[in-house]
């Protein structure tokens, strides 16, 4: 019997995990402990502090990842749970040019100031447009509902991806 | 904001999971979409000394139409099934309710069955589950049962799950083509908790019949009988009269008598929406 967590030592539990992923296209294994959160794993233990860490229950979106091809929190993920997975992180997106119109559109609107939530603004829009998004402002509202700006821009980021969904290519 | 020390175990069967559940009842708790137990575990409201990760779980996802209706595995994400009854599958109350859980990055991990163990009671899904009589099979080490959704909820995050059960999967009957459905709800932003919500069908062919379930107004998803009754012999500015002799929870921003104002508004315009009489 573990005296700290009560259990059995029959019972396969731990407190580190050896875990591996793919993150970003590259593969990564690590040992975490199994309290870490998987976005605080992506930034201290892989140096990639574009995904940002607001509130930590999952209402403010500034952690939004790709996981397995969703945007997720990745404060309401352990590190634990990300073995096997594929993980795209801001960094990643921006690298592989998924992103570039949409970063055009902020930049033209001005669709940030301190920047903080614009990670997981960008990642959100990204798959509300591939979902099928289009211009219409209260959808994109409702699509951005979850990402909170703290410099109170909405409408100009709603201003972005508008105009943005105007242009993607299944508009075309 | 870091949770507290825990145990981690990820279990490959349905099996494994309620082993590790009734190993020692109450130590652990189901870690499924975690879009309320994590959290809780940051905030140190919840603090198990074991977590039994079942997002690996074989055949967790099940999503399966036929003929007894819609059944839910307890890895079906709100995402899956919104994706499922956007297609004109599935059930038109749980594709009117589905949009307002959230946001879409919690729908994306958060999943069915998680929401009904939970029973927040001002969540949209228990009270869908209890509007179609929903059943859940339930399991723990000592076998499976089957219960119905109104005996399930018992309160305010109250369930009759015991310490080592788990949800194995919930089974929505089939929609009947006479009822047309509806969900609506008033949050004080796009996601956030219902201050008042209902779940609300109609069935204007033969013999009208009506179903009405509150939620975020009792401890529990609340049927609303006399409603029901008013509604379909009398209409529905006789179903809100009834909504004065309920007892409705109060507290906070929104006394109990708002509550009650907001539900009859709800109950307006759900009515109009399912052509049912003024």
């Amino acid at each position: 019997m573990s005296a700290r967590t009560g259990m059995p030592d029959s019972l396969d539990t731990k407190d580190s995990v050896d875990i591996s992923c793919r993150v970003n296209g590259e593969t990564v294994a690590a040992r975490v402990p199994v309290r870490q959160s998987l976005v605080d794993f992506l930034r201290h233990g892989l140096g990639l502090t574009g995904s940002h860490v607001g509130c930590e229950h999952g209402v403010c979106g500034a952690c939004t990842i790709v996981l397995d091809g969703r945007c997720v929190r990745g404060c309401l993920l352990l590190a634990a749970q990300a073995d096997g997975a594929e993980i795209e992180t801001i960094e990643g997106a921006t690298a592989s040019g998924r992103l570039d119109a949409l970063r055009a559109e902020f930049v033209t609107r001005a669709g940030l100031q301190c920047g903080f939530c614009t990670p997981g603004m960008l990642l959100t829009a990204a798959e509300f447009l591939d979902a099928g998004g289009g211009p219409d402002r209260s959808e994109i509202r409702d699509a951005l509902s979850g990402n909170y700006c703290r410099c109170t821009g909405y409408h100009a980021i709603v201003d972005a991806v508008e105009a943005a969904a105007r242009s993607h290519p299944r508009s075309a | 904001m870091k949770p507290a020390p825990f145990a981690y175990a990820r279990p490959g069967t349905l099996a494994e999971a309620v082993a590790l559940l009734g190993a020692e009842p109450g130590a652990a708790r189901i870690l499924a979409g975690g879009q309320s137990l994590m959290p809780m575990l940051n905030f140190r409201l919840a603090q198990p000394a074991l977590l039994v990760d079942i997002n690996r779980i074989a055949d967790g996802a099940v999503l399966r139409q036929d003929a007894d209706g819609l059944t839910l595995g307890p890895l079906v994400r709100h995402a899956d099934l919104l994706r499922h009854c956007a297609a004109g599958r599935g059930h038109p109350l749980l594709a009117a309710a589905l949009p307002l859980i959230a946001h879409s990055g919690i729908r994306n991990r958060g999943t069915v069955c998680g929401s009904l163990a939970l029973a927040d009671p001002a969540a949209e899904l228990p009270a869908c589950a209890v509007a179609l009589d929903a059943e859940l099979d339930l399991v723990s080490p000592r076998g499976t049962r089957r219960i119905g959704a109104e005996a399930f909820f018992r309160g305010i995050y109250e369930t009759a799950l015991a310490e080592d059960e788990m949800i194995a999967a919930v089974r929505f009957p089939p929609a009947d083509p006479n009822w047309r459905w509806t969900c609506l709800e008033v949050a004080r932003r796009q996601g956030d908790f219902a201050i008042a919500g209902l779940a609300a069908g109609f069935c204007a062919t033969g013999a009208p019949a009506a179903r009405l379930v509150a939620f975020g107004v009792a401890e529990r998803p609340l049927r609303l009988a006399a409603a029901e009754a008013a509604l379909t012999a009398r209409g529905s500015d006789a179903a809100v009269a009834t909504l004065a002799d309920l007892d409705l929870l109060g507290g906070g921003d929104y006394p109990a008598a708002y509550r009650r104002q907001v539900l009859g508004t709800l109950l307006t315009r759900a009515a109009a929406a399912l052509g049912a009489p003024a």
